[in-house]
Order: C-alpha cells, then sequence, then structure tokens
C-alpha cells in the first residue's frame, strides 16, 4: 500500500509532456479546430492552472491530457508523454490500465457523474480495486481516511449512501476522493466548482488542495476564474480560442501579466461605481410574503427600496429568493401578502391587472440572452414590437427608432437583419438591453445579465448599463451572485439568505465591518487575485 | 411507509382509475346507438313487442347510472352479457352468452401472442443491445435500415409476402379447435407468429437501441470510462442497473402493440382468436361482444403499462433509498 | 487601461454562423441527402402524381365492369387481353381501380391527419399556455383515450357509428390527435419556458401572438416531422380497416380492400405465386409510400435533431 510519501519518481521530473497538440471538433455538420497547437508540461507534484473563457478548448485539452477524446471529438496531431509512456500510441487497453490508476479525472457535475445506482463507497474504490492497486478491504478503510481529511461529515458511513443522498458539495469532495483513492501521479480537475455557491466553494476548494498537497500529487486545475486557480496553482496557463495566450508561475502573472488578454481576465474587477445616495423611492417593495404553489415560503416579509435612477443590487446564493424577487416585481408571481408600489402608486398584484403602461414602465434583462429572444425573429423585430406595441410607431418611424437605439448601444444598422444566432453572446445581451429601452422604462430588471459572459464582455455590458444610466436615469434593480459585479454597478446593496433580507444599505456601509454574520460569511468567501487568499481566509477562520 | 410502497400504490391506483374511466367509455358507447337498433339487430318485420322486450333486455329504459353499475357488478362477476347474434324477429333467442364466445378464442389469441413474445423478445433486446453498442458500424446501419423498412410495412403485406415465400413449407390458414394437438398447434401458427414476430422485433429493437444510447451518453458511463473500467464492465456495472426500467418500457409497450397486432393477422390466417372475434361482432354490430372484447384489449394494454411502471419504480435507486 | 480602444461591441465575432438564403439551404440540405431520402421524396412525389391526376391515367373507369375477366398477366400469356394486371374477380381493371385507390386511399389519410393536427396541435398548444386545470383535465383525458388501443378503440366506434367515409375520418382523427395532443404539448411546452415568451408576457402581449409569433415558429420542426409519421400512421390504420372490411366500403376503390378481395386466391399461392399478386399490388403500393415517408422523416430528424439519435 502507497504511504502518504511514496512517489513513483523524484519531484520535479516531467511527468507530462504534450508537444503541437491539434484537436478538431465535430458541429454543425463539419469539423472545427479546438486546439490549435498547444504545448503542455507538467512536473510531478506541480499543479497547473488551465484557464481560459467559454470556448477556449480548455476542457478539451484537460481530457486530451489523458489521451481521451470526447465523443465527437478527435485528438489529429501531436505527441502526449506521460511518463514516458507515448499516448498518442498507445491502445485503449493500455490507457484503461493508465486511467483511474496513474491519472485520474474531477468532473464539473458529480451529481450527473456518479452512478445513481451504487453506493458512494464502491464507486470511490471501483478503480482502484479494479486497477488491483489496493485490495478491496484496504481501499474501503483509505477511503474512509480521504472522506475524514477531506472534511466530510460521518467519513464512516457517507459512503454507504446513494448519490442522490447526499449535496453537491459533499459530492464534489467524494469525487476528490474517489480520484485520489488510487494515489495517481496525476488528477484533471474539470472545472470542479463552478457549479456550487461561493460560500461551499470555498470548503471544496480548501479540501481540495490540502489533499493535493498532502499527497504531493500533480494536478492540472480547469476554471474560467483566475481568482479560484491562484489558489491552487503553482503555474498559469491562458488559453484562448484553442491557443495559449501565456503561461506563467501564479504569482508573477497576478502581479505583472505579459499579454493585455490576460489583463481583461480580471477586468471587472477593476470597475468600481462611486456610490450616490437618493431619498426620491421609484419602487416600493413592502413586506413581501411569496410561494410558489402552496409549498413552503420562499420569500419572508421582504422589503426593499428601490431610489429613482440609481442601482440596487440584491446579492444571495442560489436558494435566497432574489429571483423570486424579480418575478413578485414583474407580476408573474403574486405574492400572498405584501404590496409593491411604484411612483407611489400600488402595482397590481397579477401581470394581467396591470395597465400597458404599467408594464412599459418595469422592463426586464435576462441571464441567458440566448433564450431571452426568439430565435426566429430578427434583431429589427425584436427591438422593433415594444415600439410597435406601446408607442404605436410603424414604418420609417420604427426604423429610424430602431437604428438609434443599435446606435446607443453600440451597434449599427448592419445588424437589422441579423437572426439571434448570428450574433455573439455579448452582441445578444445588448440587443436585449435595447428591446427594453424601446419600451421607454424607468425601472429595469437586470437578472444575473452578466453572469453568462466573459469577463471582457461583462466589463463592456456593465460600462453600458451605467452610462445608459447616466443619459437616460433609468433605475436598475441588479440581481446578481457575483461580488465584483455588485462593486462595479451598485449605489446600494440588498443582502439575501434563505428568503430573507438580512442587511438592506449604501454600498459603502454593506461592505465594510461591522458585518452582520451571513454577509460576512459571503463576503469572505469571495476568492480575491491573492494567492495567499485561501490561507488567510483559513487563518481568520481559526 | 416506505416511499417506494407509496409510489407503487399511487401508481396501482391511477391505473384503476383509468380502468374504471376506459370501462365509462366502452360501456357509454352503447348509448350513442341510433334509435332504430332494435329493428337493425331483430330484422325488419320484428313485432314492436320483440322490440320493447329486446330494450328491456338491453336496460336502455333504466337511468344510464344504474345501466352502467349493473353492467360492471357483472363483468365484475365475469358475465359479459349475452350476444345480439341468434336473435330472431320472432323473439325466438337462441343467443349464447359472450363468456361462452370469448374464453376459447381468448386462449388460442393467448397462445399465439405468447409463443410470439417468447421469440420475440430476446431477439430484439439483443440485436438493439448489439446495435447501439456497435453504434454507426455496418451492422448497425444494416439492421437500422432494414427494421425501419419493417416497420413501416402494414402487417398484411409482411403476412403475404410469407405467404408467398413459405406457403409451401407452412400451412397458410391456421385452423386449430380445441382437439388441436401442441405440436401441431405450433405448426399452424408458424407464419402468423413470424409475421408478428418480424414487426414487433423491428419495433422493440429500436427502442432498446435508443434508450441504451442515451443511457451511454449520461456522464457517469463517461466517468467510469475515465476511471479505467473495462468496456464489459462498463455496460454490466452501470449501464444495466440503468436500463432495466427503460427496458421494461419497451417491453411493455411492444407487448401492448403486439395485443392488437393480433387482430389483423388473425384475420389474414383465419386464425380463431379474439381479434377476428371482435372484427366479426364489429362488421355484425354485435355490440355486447364488441364491448367485450374492447373491454379485454383495452385492460391488457393498461396492466402492461402498469407493469412496466412499476418495474421503473421498484428499480429506481432514487425511490428505493430514499434520502 | 487600453481594451477600450481595442474592444468594441460591434467588432465581436467570435463563432458567429453564416446565413444563407432558405433556398441556399435547401439546396446544400438537399445536396446532402442520403439516398434513401432521396428514393423516398422520388417515390412521394410519384404517388402526389398519380393521386392527383388519377382520371387522366387510369385506362378505365373506377368501378366500370367488364364481362371478361382476366387474371393478371393475361396480358402477356395470351398477348390480346387489354388488362394489364388483369381484373379482380366481378371484372373491374385492377390497374384503374389501383389508381383510383392512391386518390382515395391517400386523400382520406391526408383529411385525415390534417384534421387530427388540428384538433390536436391546438388543444396542445391551448395545454401549454393556459396551463394549470386546463392542461391538467386535457392531458388526463387524453391519458385515458390513448390507455385504449386505437385500432379496438377505433373497432368499436365503428360498431356504434357504422363504416362510412365522414365517421371513418372524424374517429381517426379524434383518436390520432391525441397522440398529437401528446407532441405538440411536450414540444411547446420547452419553448414556453423560454425566457422569450416570459418576456413577451411581460410585454403585455396577448395569447394570440404567443402563440402565433413567439411558440408557433419554433416548434414547427418536430411537428413538420410528426406530421409524416402521423400520416403514414393513419394511413396504415385505414388500409388495415378496409382490409378487415370495416374501412372505405365498395364500390370505392381502396388499397386496402382490394388487398381483402385478393386475399380469396391466397390459399392456391402454392400452386402459382401470380395469385399472390392480386393482395400483393395494393399491400405493396401502401407499404412503398409509408416507407419512402418513413425515409424522408428519418433523414429530415437527423438534419433538425443535430448528431442526435431517433426519438
Amino acid at each position: 500500500m502507497n504511504t502518504d510519501t511514496e512517489q513513483r519518481g523524484e519531484k520535479g521530473d516531467i511527468l507530462l509532456d504534450m508537444r503541437d497538440v491539434r484537436i478538431d471538433g465535430f458541429s454543425d455538420e463539419r469539423w472545427h479546430h479546438i486546439i490549435k497547437g498547444v504545448d503542455l508540461t507538467l512536473k510531478r507534484g506541480e499543479v497547473l492552472g488551465l484557464i481560459g473563457e467559454s470556448g477556449a478548448g480548455k476542457s478539451t485539452l484537460g481530457k486530451a491530457a489523458m489521451g481521451y477524446a470526447q465523443p465527437g471529438c478527435k485528438i489529429k496531431s501531436g505527441s502526449i508523454m506521460f511518463d514516458g509512456m507515448d499516448l498518442m500510441a498507445a491502445t485503449e487497453a493500455e490507457k484503461r490500465e493508465l486511467w483511474g490508476s496513474r491519472i485520474a479525472y474531477v468532473a464539473q457535475s458529480a451529481a450527473a457523474s456518479f452512478n445513481p445506482a451504487h453506493r458512494l463507497l464502491d464507486q470511490t474504490i471501483e478503480a482502484t480495486v479494479g486497477h488491483n492497486v489496493n485490495t478491496d478491504e484496504d481501499a474501503r478503510r483509505d477511503a474512509v481516511e480521504l472522506y475524514d481529511s477531506l472534511s466530510l461529515p460521518e467519513p464512516n458511513t457517507i459512503g454507504e449512501r446513494y448519490p442522490h443522498q447526499v449535496s453537491g458539495g459533499q459530492l464534489q469532495r467524494i469525487m476528490t476522493a474517489m480520484a485520489m483513492s488510487p494515489r495517481p501521479d496525476l488528477i484533471i480537475f474539470d472545472e470542479p466548482t463552478t457549479a456550487l455557491d461561493v460560500t461551499t466553494q470555498v470548503e471544496v476548494l480548501l479540501a481540495m488542495r490540502n489533499i493535493v498537497e498532502r499527497f504531493n500529487t500533480a494536478a492540472i486545475y480547469i476554471t474560467h476564474d483566475l481568482a479560484v486557480v491562484a489558489q491552487m496553482a503553482d503555474r498559469i496557463k491562458v488559453l484562448r480560442y484553442g491557443e495559449e495566450i501565456e503561461d506563467a508561475d501564479t504569482n508573477s502573472m497576478l502581479t505583472a501579466p505579459k499579454e493585455d488578454y490576460t489583463k481583461s481576465l480580471w477586468s471587472v474587477r477593476a470597475l468600481e461605481k462611486p456610490e450616490s445616495p437618493s431619498d426620491d423611492i421609484v419602487l416600493d417593495i413592502k413586506n413581501i410574503d411569496a410561494a410558489y404553489g402552496r409549498s413552503v415560503k420562499v420569500l419572508k416579509d421582504v422589503s426593499i427600496k428601490v431610489p429613482r435612477g440609481r442601482t440596487v443590487a440584491i446579492v444571495g446564493e442560489s436558494g435566497s429568493g432574489k429571483s423570486t424577487t424579480a418575478r413578485v416585481v414583474t407580476g408573474l408571481l403574486p405574492p400572498m401578502s405584501g404590496s409593491i408600489e411604484f411612483n407611489g402608486d400600488v402595482l397590481p398584484a397579477e401581470l394581467k391587472d396591470r395597465s400597458k403602461d404599467q408594464l412599459r414602465r418595469i422592463q426586464m434583462i435576462y441571464q441567458m440572452a440566448d433564450t431571452a429572444m426568439n430565435p426566429k425573429q430578427t434583431v429589427g423585430e425584436i427591438i422593433g414590437r415594444p415600439l410597435d406595441f406601446y408607442h404605436e410607431l410603424s414604418g420609417p418611424d420604427r426604423d429610424k427608432r430602431v437604428s438609434e437605439l443599435l446606435r446607443l448601444i453600440e451597434l449599427d444598422d448592419s445588424f437589422i437583419d441579423r437572426l439571434p444566432s448570428e450574433l455573439s453572446g455579448g452582441q445578444k445581451q445588448r440587443i436585449c438591453i435595447a428591446r427594453a429601452l424601446a419600451a421607454e422604462p424607468e425601472v429595469i430588471i437586470c437578472d444575473e445579465v452578466t453572469s453568462a459572459l466573459d469577463q471582457i464582455v461583462q466589463e463592456g455590458i456593465l460600462k453600458l448599463l451605467l452610462r445608459l444610466q447616466k443619459e437616460l436615469g433609468i433605475t436598475y434593480l441588479f440581481i446578481t451572485h457575483d461580488i465584483a459585479v455588485v462593486t462595479a454597478i451598485s449605489d446600494e446593496i440588498v443582502v439575501m439568505f434563505q428568503g430573507e433580507v438580512v442587511e438592506q444599505g449604501l454600498k459603502s456601509e454593506i461592505l465594510q465591518p461591522p458585518y452582520p454574520d451571513y454577509t460576512k460569511l459571503l463576503l469572505s468567501s469571495v476568492p480575491e487575485m491573492d494567492p495567499n487568499w485561501l490561507d488567510n481566509f483559513v487563518d481568520a477562520r481559526d | 411507509m416506505h416511499p417506494v410502497i407509496t409510489t407503487v400504490l399511487q401508481r396501482l391506483g391511477l391505473g384503476l382509475l383509468t380502468l374504471f374511466l376506459v370501462s365509462i367509455i366502452i360501456f357509454s358507447s352503447i348509448a350513442f346507438l341510433p334509435g332504430d337498433f332494435g329493428e337493425f339487430v331483430l330484422g325488419q318485420n320484428a313485432l314492436p313487442e320483440t322490440v320493447a322486450a329486446f330494450r328491456r333486455e338491453l336496460g336502455l329504459d333504466e337511468p344510464t347510472w344504474l345501466r352502467y353499475i349493473k353492467w360492471v357488478t357483472a363483468v365484475l362477476q365475469g358475465d359479459l352479457g349475452t350476444s345480439f347474434s341468434g336473435r330472431a324477429s320472432s323473439g325466438a333467442n337462441e343467443s349464447r352468452t359472450v363468456v361462452e364466445l370469448i374464453a376459447p378464442r381468448l386462449w388460442n389469441t393467448l397462445f399465439l401472442a405468447g409463443v410470439t413474445a417468447i421469440v420475440a423478445v430476446p431477439l430484439s433486446l439483443f440485436l438493439g443491445i448489439t446495435a447501439a453498442l456497435k453504434r454507426n458500424s455496418l451492422y448497425d446501419r444494416s439492421v437500422n435500415a432494414v427494421t425501419l423498412t419493417t416497420i413501416s410495412f402494414p402487417e398484411f403485406f409482411i403476412a403475404y409476402l410469407l405467404i408467398v415465400f413459405l406457403a409451401g413449407y407452412f400451412p397458410t390458414l391456421s385452423t386449430v379447435n380445441d382437439g388441436t394437438e401442441f405440436g401441431e398447434r405450433l405448426f399452424k401458427i408458424a407464419l402468423p407468429a413470424l409475421t408478428m414476430t418480424l414487426v414487433i422485433v423491428a419495433h422493440m429493437m429500436r427502442m432498446t437501441r435508443a434508450s441504451i444510447i442515451n443511457l451511454l451518453a449520461s456522464p457517469y458511463v463517461e466517468m467510469a470510462q475515465l476511471k479505467g473500467v473495462s468496456r464489459s464492465k462498463v455496460i454490466l456495472k452501470h449501464v444495466l442497473p440503468n436500463a432495466w426500467a427503460p427496458i421494461a418500457t419497451v417491453i411493455a409497450f411492444n407487448l401492448a402493440y403486439l395485443v392488437v397486432g393480433v387482430v389483423v393477422v388473425e384475420v389474414v390466417f383465419v386464425y380463431p382468436g379474439i381479434g377476428q372475434l371482435m372484427v366479426d361482432s364489429v362488421s355484425a354490430r354485435d355490440i355486447p361482444v364488441a364491448q367485450a372484447c374492447a373491454l379485454i384489449f383495452a385492460s391488457t394494454y393498461i396492466l402492461l403499462n402498469l407493469l412496466a411502471d412499476v418495474i421503473g419504480i421498484v428499480t429506481n435507486p432514487r425511490l428505493l433509498h430514499p434520502r | 487601461m487600453s481594451e477600450e480602444k481595442t474592444y468594441s461591441a460591434a467588432g465581436e465575432v467570435a463563432q458567429v454562423r453564416l446565413r444563407r438564403s432558405r433556398w441556399e439551404r435547401t439546396r446544400i440540405a438537399l445536396g446532402k441527402a442520403p439516398i434513401s431520402a432521396w428514393f423516398g421524396m422520388i417515390v412521394i412525389a410519384f404517388y402526389a402524381f398519380v393521386a392527383i391526376f388519377a382520371q387522366f391515367l387510369a385506362p378505365f373507369g373506377e368501378a366500370e365492369i367488364f364481362a371478361k375477366a382476366d387474371l393478371p398477366w393475361a396480358m402477356f400469356a395470351e398477348g390480346q387481353a387489354q388488362h394489364f394486371f388483369g381484373t379482380d374477380q366481378i371484372g373491374r381493371d385492377t390497374l384503374s381501380r389501383l389508381i383510383y385507390g392512391a386518390q382515395n386511399t391517400i386523400g382520406i389519410a391526408l383529411t385525415t391527419t390534417i384534421l387530427s393536427f388540428l384538433i390536436g396541435g391546438s388543444l396542445g398548444l391551448i395545454a401549454v399556455i393556459s396551463g394549470s386545470w386546463v392542461d391538467q383535465i386535457l392531458s388526463r383525458g387524453v391519458d385515458v383515450l390513448m390507455s385504449i388501443p386505437s385500432l379496438i378503440f377505433a373497432l368499436m366506434l365503428l360498431s356504434i357509428f357504422g363504416s362510412s367515409i365522414p365517421s371513418l375520418i372524424m374517429i381517426i382523427a379524434v383518436l390520432d390527435s391525441t397522440r398529437v395532443f401528446r407532441l405538440t404539448r411536450s414540444v411547446a411546452a420547452n419553448v414556453v419556458v423560454m425566457d422569450y415568451v416570459e418576456a413577451a408576457r411581460l410585454r403585455g402581449e396577448g395569447l394570440g401572438w404567443v402563440m402565433r409569433r413567439e411558440i408557433l415558429p419554433n416548434i414547427m420542426p418536430p411537428l413538420v416531422a410528426e406530421f409524416g409519421l402521423r400520416f403514414s400512421f393513419v394511413f396504415l390504420t385505414i388500409a388495415a380497416l378496409s382490409f378487415l372490411g370495416l374501412g372505405i366500403q365498395p364500390p370505392t376503390a381502396d388499397w386496402g380492400s382490394m388487398v381483402r378481395d385478393g386475399s380469396r386466391f391466397i390459399q392456391f399461392v402454392a400452386y402459382d405465386w401470380t395469385l399472390a399478386l392480386p393482395s400483393l399490388l395494393p399491400a405493396g403500393a401502401v407499404a412503398l409510400l409509408t416507407v419512402a415517408v418513413n425515409f424522408v422523416v428519418d433523414w429530415f430528424l437527423h438534419k433538425t435533431s443535430g448528431l442526435r439519435d431517433e426519438h
């Protein structure tokens, strides 16, 4: 049996060496280049952060490090050497011998990646026993120890449960235990914390880092969040559109990035709106209780005041009730009790009882611009419809106004005839903003509008929203889970937790101590661009 | 109570409710009969008294709900009523009870369907699973093309093709009676059973293939591969335990289809089964017999689907091991 | 920072798909169509042609009875017979009846399918959009109707209403609309939860706009495929019913009843296989069309669902 210190080679030897790797993927009935000639080397015991935005090919590259191409992909050329073994030339059987014994994989969605039909402990040790790395009995005992060192509750019995019986954060840690069970030389972490809330993420990160350090395992950590990878990695490689942008050790990457693109990865963190208080309340949410169907209440006595021409950010984790609050304001979910006043008048609770003018004054922008636009309508139709519907504009007047709106969101007339599928992510979100502006609203509810976008695009959208607020005096009710975005855009902050408002006030008040317990936990759990942040977090907590 | 039991009971309750509603639909169809129906059954020159007596027998002068209750109670006691045929305008009544007519034929149909199922189920599961595992191979594509063609064929076309090619070897008429020996019975139903096997295998194989492909695409199967689990173990340990529910659904759906497909095939081969009986009774507008046949077909169909759902419930790990 | 100069929203072009005109796209799609799909399209076009121009194509009348009955292939055997496929047992020209049969059988099946889509499609949309109890009632009702096998249900209803063409069309359309309802409801349910539908509702749009402009255009591809599948199913059901003697009644020419009429020779097939032709010709005509429709639908489903497999 492996002891904690046993290693197959010396630390510092090259473990993985990938040269000029090219990978193609099949979609839309043709082959595309996903990875366009990337080199990657990894020493024993080293943790490499692989970072990039959507479409960068980081996950594909990560799997290729195992010699695996997911269905619909093929590794076209290049060399992949793992500890002297040529994975490009290896047979399936040879690679299978490697996987689950010397290379392990931790997937993004733990809930989907565990087999629902088997107990967690059996799945944890399956590869270890299957590859004869360890006996069944010893592997079980060892798994319990791993559970314990990953701070899982009830480590002796949690393995007896089935995947659906434990939480997402726990599953992710059990998957780390599963990867660690055969004491591999290399673990590939594929966005393991992306689906988790920040307060859960920090626990999982800590557990993963400690165990990787303890066994001195080499790892490739794939993520889109630079602050997260800064806590885990010794070295970071930045990918974009299948090509390497920059490769440097973590400290120099954060302090002195060579490429502009690398800098843009934390561009949102550089934005900060100076707050300005106001007492002119446009939207007054008073003592709202709400529930879906007859189930438990999802909102409990929620009151929020939204001043005119300002941004109120509602922050909270999943299940905090922040999106439900938006649904109540729009009239999609009539509350059980409480009321909403708009410009001093009570708004009817139900959507169908509101007048056209009331509807016009409150507009909404969604998280996924993809699903917020009818794929069968052109940009002109999408922006033109509210003009027609609310302002009865038609013909050349309407066309003229559509052009004006397009210029307002920094696009031009060439977009009028495009379908949503012909737009990039940021352009789609801009069209959604234009559609909201076309109604000439007083309040726009923004539901996580930037969280599906890459950093540089997020920055552009946030700047646009700020400019529009300055020019048109629009009020935003801004729902987000991202503290960096909150800093960038808000005047006031509302913190929600489990359906209740924990705190409301000016940005400066909320982001400064003293904090209520939950706010403190939430704020302290957000990783910062500092490799020592996780250590400081632990120190502060202990 | 354990959630599996509660869910199974709920499902059984829903099945009973469906049976109840279906019985109402089948029963109430008689209410749509045209007014001169007595004359149609008894002949143009039936005496008014005879017609009136006939109407009384049907209970047409009683309120509908009372008739329904009487009908259901009778059905539950195994009394499916009396056939319309064998009645004369004079009032003479030589009609037989529906049960008498149905019982021997039901057995014949079950025999035919059973023989087909014994051949078809293992065959199509084998074809479906192997095609899914060798997806997009030549084998997969040819099995796929053949089955797509077969499911597009009407049953009678397949039947006649088989007759043309195999008429020299097997009987083209499947006349059996109570005295027919088992071996001879098998020989006589060879062609109808083969016809139905071809149709059912095509359907069942395609559905099995699709559901296995669906399972193979799940992230936990990729995870198992990335753990270096061998291909056969991936199938046995990771795919199979989750395949019971979809496979049970596929089998039940197709056995139910078998029940319906039997009607046409029985007529082609003049096989004395319940499908043939239903067709005859519909042509003769012998409503009690048609109703009884419909009730039997519908309940078989409902019970098979119920069984598939129950299998799905008791093999679902989420329900077996509640939080 | 320098991003402001280098970044512009309009210039952001990552992975944007090029649009082609409808005609161009159709041409490209057709160019890539497999042989089976081409075969299907040609067969369908041929059937449509025969069905539409039956009056001009048929050498004799639909119910015209000739004194001299011919066997199939009699023309070749004797050299002077005037009936290409011979005549049926009462002396009607088989070829003419096959041609008229195309018109009748396809016409009735098409009418029935359209009717069942009108009923099932609109109820499905209404169920999805109104939600709550309307959806519950409709869906549960459809569940109950679907729990009776449709051929059996059709047989039972025909015993009540009798076999006339209008009642045949109505009965099958209603029974088949339950399947259309199911599909429309499930496809539209995926669309109705999209944010753009919610956005239209928040704007204050009426039911008509939401149905016509937001939902319908987005559920067309699966509905079109389903139309093909439902058509071949209805077509087979009608053929089966006619074959059982309970569908289209004589003297109207129809493939199902032609199979039935021809079947009386079938016992003698072992002695002369051409005796199977009176049944096999119309049965083959039915089979060929359904195979063709299925091939085209199979290709269409593959094309519209990307790499996904059937179902």
